[in-house]
């Protein structure tokens, strides 16, 4: 261990949280009050139920819970909140940015390093954010022969792409941005789009390191895309049914993996390669190409394209968790809500309270997520393994892995899958059913 | 219409499928040089390397200062590697001004030039990895370094520019404890190379990527002028260190070590395989080392050469490191000319990297154990 790493104390750490309470509190009463009621002076106030809406009584609204909590839960059964929050956005860029902690992390700890130590005191916790914030204030250079337009819409259509795939996802019974009936296929097209955009942005920078980057990405990922579809085929087989719930609720007592192990295999393998993680990071090879299609981007357009990145790395393991590990299956394990909360109120001394609008979310669904949470994080890591144990394979090999090998594989799996369904063991109407 | 071109230029004319790259000199796989490579698709139709954006002179810097005072600067090249490239000098200036060594500074001097040869290797092995992008390759032996860094900066006093070695043996004596101190990390080092064979050599993916590509023949490796590790991946059994045995090496027991295949993988090999011997010669010294006794011959101030020329030459990392001094009794040298392993070795990239494919590029280049400082002295 370094000998010039800050000794964390706990002691400091809450003390300088006082001194920072006692700045807000400080500065809020010297200026904020002073504009809050300059600001009351000149606006008109509401009437609501015969009393005027002064900032008093919207303060004690606030602060009553049975006033808020069902505001808060018909909140949640908005579309905007499933998309910006919980599924999707929010939910996948809280464990992407988990996801980039653990991995530098844990590759520290295979290379005999210590990783981001100082950022945020407790073992570098807040270095993400500090990237973040030093990609922000990084100037966006823009080559001078480069395609202005399509150079601008690269990292925003790489982003909105993994964005779509995030929303295909089902993490909990009935949590699910998008639930389209054909939501396998929805997922085939959105991979489908990754390549077109990796070969848009390199032919628009206008540079020959992002050319050849570019035309490796399209390579390896149409290479490999084939073996994707094929690799899931044998998993539609089985459940019958192309929608992303359906087959997780197909998976309640088996796992597809336990059935169709090749395909799993094969599955994982697309995964690094459409990812781009070593040992497939060819479009990236900074040894060869400098840093391939990504050459020319810099600041937070490059911030973009890594967001994206790991959004899609979130975005597989998910697939791969719903499709071949059970998605959100398993015993229950989460208490279940106290129900003379709900029917008999809180008491405290001599005040009873009700609150109607509890509890926020059911058992089944946080169970779910947890389950989902598990896995994916495992799957994750399984995911950043092979950049600590492996090099870089080179052009050729990566197209004969991805033409030849895989797709034989694949179809070995279909017929797998076809063999159990004809036997009558699975399917429809099976022995295991 | 044709515009006169000034005599000796010409209009190079080149197919449209070809593109040219210029890889480096600001180029994350370059060093300190430049390859203008053209490329066909995935393939290589030539290559140019284009060194020298080092050079400093550090020949004609040697003519302008006394025998003594050109060592510091004659390591610069290759501060990884001091101890040896000041090596031939050392022999050669004590062979020009008729100093005798004492034998435990043979021994010590001899300890350094292996410790800093493990350094080097080390260094060499840590890029070797992450330019095939296998990041733990190069943490690991970046880190390991640090053990031979400690044990030489316990011997010199500094960390990686040592100026340990001088005519008439070593700037200072051992310190106490040295030997248990050396002893034990060197046989933690060897712990550590084999797990190294483990995660990098025994790799699937780096034994698919780099074996069979590159390959040099036994005849173009001699035709070529090759030398050290790359001689030796060519199925060459040369090392100077057997064959022209120079201070206590005959006295030592060690291997030299030669592969057949001419590969890729056997030019990263051959150096992982001789820290072996490092170590092995490094354990003998410390044991057949005479206990105590004087580590310098007292020079005289500003000895003076006689009229005389002299060429002595050791193995380094990278290769034979050759020094032709020749002196006109004056207290500095008329001319210092450097041989060294570096630059020979360029001469046959443009021989391997033909018709070889883009993603080999790394592979062959840095195998070849050029380091581009060097080369441009």
């Amino acid at each position: 261990m370094s000998t010039i790493a800050p000794q964390f104390r706990l002691s400091r750490f809450i003390g300088s949280l006082f001194d920072l309470i006692f700045w807000v509190i400080l500065i809020f009463s010297l200026v904020g009050l002073p504009i809050v009621f300059i600001v009351l002076f000149y606006i008109k106030l509401p009437v609501i139920n015969g009393q005027l809406m002064t900032p008093y009584l919207a303060m004690t609204w606030m602060a009553d819970p049975s006033r808020t909590l069902p505001i808060v839960k018909s909140f949640m059964h908005t579309t905007i909140f499933r998309v910006m929050a919980f599924p999707g956005f929010g939910f996948a860029a809280l464990l992407a940015a988990a996801t980039i902690f653990v991995e530098r992390k844990f590759l520290a700890k295979m290379q005999l390093r210590v990783g981001p130590l100082y950022c945020g005191k407790i073992e570098g916790i807040l270095q993400l954010m500090g990237d973040g914030f030093k990609l922000m204030s990084k100037e966006i250079i823009i080559p001078a022969k480069a395609d202005k337009p399509i150079f601008w819409l690269g990292p925003l259509l790489f982003v909105g792409t993994a964005g779509a795939f995030v929303a295909l996802i089902p993490v909990a019974p009935g949590w699910v941005v998008a639930n389209p009936s054909v939501g396998l296929l929805a997922v085939f097209a959105v991979i489908g789009f990754f390549p077109i955009i990796a070969v848009l942005t390199a032919w628009a920078a206008n540079s020959k390191w992002t050319f050849i980057g570019g035309l490796r990405a399209l390579h390896q990922m149409v290479a490999f895309e084939i073996p994707l579809i094929l690799s899931l085929l044998g998993v539609v087989i089985l459940s019958g049914s192309l929608n992303l719930s359906q087959i997780v609720q197909s998976q309640e007592h088996f796992w597809w993996i336990a059935f169709l192990p090749i395909g799993a295999i094969v599955f994982f393998i697309t995964i690094l390669a459409e990812l781009e993680r070593i040992p497939f990071d060819l479009p990236e090879a900074e040894s060869e190409i400098v840093a391939g299609w990504l050459t020319e981007f810099s600041g937070m357009m490059y911030g973009l394209i890594q967001l994206g990145t790991y959004l899609k790395l979130y975005a597989f393991a998910g697939l791969f968790t719903v499709l071949f590990l059970g998605g959100w299956n398993g015993p229950m394990v989460w208490p279940p809500f106290p129900q003379d909360i709900i029917t008999q109120g809180i008491t405290i001394g001599p005040v009873t309270a009700h609150f109607p609008g509890l509890p926020l979310f059911d058992q089944e669904m946080l169970n779910g997520t947890l389950w989902f949470v598990i896995k994916t994080v495992g799957v994750i890591l399984l995911i950043l393994l092979p950049r600590g144990v492996f090099p870089r394979v080179r052009i050729d090999m990566i197209l004969h892995t991805g033409w030849y090998k895989l797709i034989g594989l694949a179809f070995i799996n279909i017929f797998i899958a076809l063999g159990l369904l004809y036997a009558g063991v699975l399917g429809p109407g099976g022995l295991l059913h | 219409m044709t515009t006169q071109l000034p005599p000796g230029m010409h209009i190079e004319t080149v197919d449209e499928k070809i593109m040219t790259l210029n890889v480096g000199p600001q180029h994350p796989g370059s060093g300190h040089m430049r390859l203008i490579i053209k490329v066909d698709g995935d393939y290589i139709v030539s290559c140019d390397p284009d060194p020298g954006y080092v050079h400093r002179g550090e020949e004609k810097m040697a003519e302008y200062r006394n025998y003594i005072q050109n060592i510091p600067h004659l390591e610069r090249p290759v501060i990884h590697d001091s101890s040896n490239i000041l090596y031939p000098y050392c022999l050669g200036v004590e062979e020009l001004l008729g100093i005798e060594v004492p034998e435990r500074a043979k021994y010590i001097r001899v300890i350094a030039a292996e410790l800093n040869r493990c350094i080097y290797i080390l260094y060499w092995l840590a890029i070797y990895g992450i330019f095939l992008g296998h990041s733990t390759m190069f943490m690991w032996p970046a880190g390991d370094r640090e053990l031979f860094i400690d044990l030489l900066e316990a011997m010199s006093g500094a960390r990686v520019t040592h100026a340990y070695l001088v005519p008439g043996g070593v700037r200072n004596d051992l310190p106490s404890n040295f030997e248990e101190r050396c002893l034990r990390q060197v046989e933690y080092f060897e712990k550590r190379l084999r797990e190294y064979e483990a995660i990098f050599y025994q790799n699937p993916l780096l034994k698919a990527r780099t074996e069979g590509s590159g390959i040099l023949s036994r005849t173009d490796a001699i035709r070529l002028g090759t030398t050290g590790s790359v001689l030796r991946a060519s199925g060459v059994d040369f090392d100077v260190r057997k064959k022209e045995p120079y201070d206590v090496y005959e006295n030592l027991d060690f291997q030299t070590i030669v592969m057949k295949e001419g590969d890729s993988y056997a030019r990263s090999r051959i150096p992982y395989l001789e820290m072996f011997e490092s170590c092995r010669i490094i354990k003998d010294a410390l044991k057949k080392m005479p206990k105590s006794g004087s580590v310098r011959t007292k020079l005289k101030p500003n000895p003076k050469g006689g009229n005389d020329e002299v060429y002595r030459r050791v193995e380094s990392g990278r290769g034979a490191i050759g020094y032709y001094i020749v002196s006109n009794n004056r207290p500095e040298p008329y001319r210092v000319k450097i041989s060294v392993g570096s630059f020979r070795n360029l001469i046959c990239m443009p021989y391997l990297l033909k018709g070889e494919k883009l993603g080999n590029m790394p592979a062959v280049y840095w195998g070849l154990n050029y380091w581009p400082v060097e080369a441009d002295r």
